[in-house]
């Protein structure tokens, strides 16, 4: 559906984005996750046409987005970092001109009014834009993307400046309309990826530096698995002998609670599930398991990690090549 | 195109740049009207209404164009026009065409209806009439090129108006410099892009083709370049 083959962009000297390549399959959603600066926003551009690339190929559907610009752009829907609207326009107004702009073949009246519906702008829909609040904002943009069915969606932070309630709304219309489209979107928020997407592409000084399914990006990314358990039981036994468990790599004490119990942080190898073993033992010595879950979410450190690697080995590279 | 036509003239009478036109275009061109031919008496002459209502365009042109490509910038929203299914032609032509059809209804429907008086009460040359209204028609629309070029420079609504207010003094003043110049390339040079000697043909009932070609080329010219400035922001090097 999406093909992208050694995207280039430069300013000047720096580059924004440095030789990217990646596919999107149709009906795939698709996190861009990166820093700010990453070059998250430019490759979107370059997607939708908005900027050229300076060497490299973006492709929809087999079409060069710079030879048919025409035909591909009919293809995608773009909501940009800041949703392009006209303040002096009502919702109404401004989704009837990108229905002219984009010249949907639809019935007009029906498909907006069903685009209203879905993003929940009815109520705004005769007010001016320039009144509304940010969240309304936010949502006519999107409605403004989704205009004339596109194929391809692509949101440039979607969620951005908008309160929980209604990040939780976008995600949710996200994901729905992921179920017929191809979408791309970008975020720097690590937990938005991993609620919406089905594979996530992360980007850091506009080089991909990971591109994996989401429920792998864990595993695939991290060497050892975690487990947050809380156990009641004498601590300075408890914490050997869960040591001592095979498997185990790592093991401590992250909280002592006044009732003799205390929160321990497992870390096993890769592949190895130590939750069985650590019951029996457990079990043997009577101490009763009180919590026990999978630390699994920690996306947070997953990102930094790959993020300052991906800069050691730059600045490695870089001071070997002074020293030589 | 059509699209981005239909929503800049509505933009035109939701913000009060329209009606502000208007009020000032009939306002200012009846009272030069009036001074100049129906209280003129013996001197009576419509040409020099047509060629004084050129000075008027220094106001009003850039009211119409001053913002009709740098709020697309400042608001972000030529990212909207230019990721939808248009030419970029499509997009500088259809704004072209909105200022036009504004200025154009405006200068049509007052030079009808001064015609009224002056056929009335006196014998006007109605070739000659005919002849300053494409004049004058031909000049606004080539100022309006240029305003949309120099809008498409800039972000700032206020410098795309000051710098079109400057070129349209230069361009209106050039030929008159003519004679305060004593080297005969620069002059040749000066009322070779000379707007007014072009207009002078039409002024006097001349129907010029060479003018009509110059005027026609000075706006497709300037759209051009119009043009060329999206595409070189799309191409951008920093």
């Amino acid at each position: 559906m999406i093909k992208v083959e050694h995207l280039t962009k430069k300013y000047g000297d720096r580059y924004a984005v440095n030789d990217i390549s990646f596919e999107v399959e149709k009906g795939e959603i698709v996190g861009f996750l990166g820093p700010n600066g990453a070059g998250k926003s430019t490759t979107m551009n370059i997607l939708t046409g908005y900027l050229s690339s300076t060497s490299g190929k973006a492709m929809i559907d087999g079409l060069d987005i710079l030879e048919h610009p025409l035909e591909v752009k009919k293809k995608i829907g773009f909501l940009p970092e800041m949703p392009p609207l006209y303040l002096e326009m009502t919702v109404k107004e401004y989704l009837y001109f990108i229905y002219d702009l984009k010249r949907c073949s639809l019935n007009r009246k029906e498909h907006i009014e069903e685009i209203c519906q879905v993003v929940k702008i009815e109520d705004v829909f005769d007010r001016m834009i320039k009144n509304l609040s940010k969240g309304y904002r936010q949502r006519v943009g999107i409605a403004g993307a989704i205009v004339g069915n596109p194929d391809v969606i692509i949101f440039d932070e979607p969620t951005n400046g908008l309160d929980p309630k209604q990040i939780i709304d976008i995600r949710n219309l996200i994901r729905e309309l992921g179920k017929e489209r191809t979408i791309i979107l970008s975020t720097h928020i690590l937990s938005e990826v991993k609620a919406v997407c089905d594979r996530i592409l992360i980007i850091n000084e506009g080089k991909i530096v990971a591109n994996e399914k989401t429920e792998n990006i864990e595993s695939a990314l991290r060497g050892n698995r975690r487990i947050v358990i809380r156990i009641d039981g004498p601590s300075a036994s408890v914490l050997s002998s869960l040591k001592k468990i095979n498997g185990v790599v790592y093991a401590e004490i992250s909280q002592k609670f006044e009732d003799g119990s205390a929160v321990y942080i497992v870390e096993s190898g890769n592949a190895v599930d130590v939750r069985k073993p650590i019951f029996y033992m457990l079990a043997q010595n009577s101490w009763p398991i009180l919590s026990l879950e999978f630390a699994g979410a920690n996306l947070e450190d997953i990102f930094i990690s790959v993020v300052d690697e991906a800069e050691a080995e730059e600045s490695a590279a870089k001071h070997g090549k002074t020293s030589a | 195109m059509l699209a981005i036509y239909k929503r800049e003239m509505r933009s035109y009478f939701t913000s009060p740049v329209g009606y502000m036109f208007y009020a000032i275009f009939f306002a200012v061109s009846a009272f030069l009207f009036m001074t100049y031919t129906v209280q003129a008496g013996e001197n009576s002459s419509f040409p020099s209404y047509f060629s004084v209502l050129l000075f008027l365009f220094i106001v009003i042109i850039p009211l119409i164009t001053m913002k009709l490509v740098s709020e697309e910038r400042k608001m972000k929203t030529d990212q909207l026009i230019m990721t939808a299914p248009v030419t970029l032609a499509g997009i500088v032509i259809g704004k072209y065409l909105a200022a036009l059809t504004i200025f154009g209804s405006a200068f049509l429907v007052s030079s009808i209806v001064y015609y009224i008086p002056l056929a009335l009460y006196g014998e006007p040359n109605t070739a000659m009439y005919a002849g300053c209204v494409i004049g004058v028609l031909l000049v606004g629309s080539a100022f309006i090129s240029i305003g949309i070029f120099i809008s498409s420079l800039t972000e700032n609504q206020f410098i795309s108006a000051l710098g079109t207010i400057c070129a349209i003094i230069l361009l209106l003043f050039i030929s008159s410099l003519n004679s305060y110049i004593n080297n005969e390339f620069i002059r040749g040079i000066l009322s070779g892009i000379s707007i007014t000697s072009r207009y002078a043909y039409f002024a006097n009932g001349i129907f010029s083709y060479d003018a009509l070609l110059y005027f026609l080329s000075l706006s497709a010219v300037f759209l051009f370049f119009t043009v060329r400035v999206f595409e070189k922001r799309r191409w951008a090097k920093s």
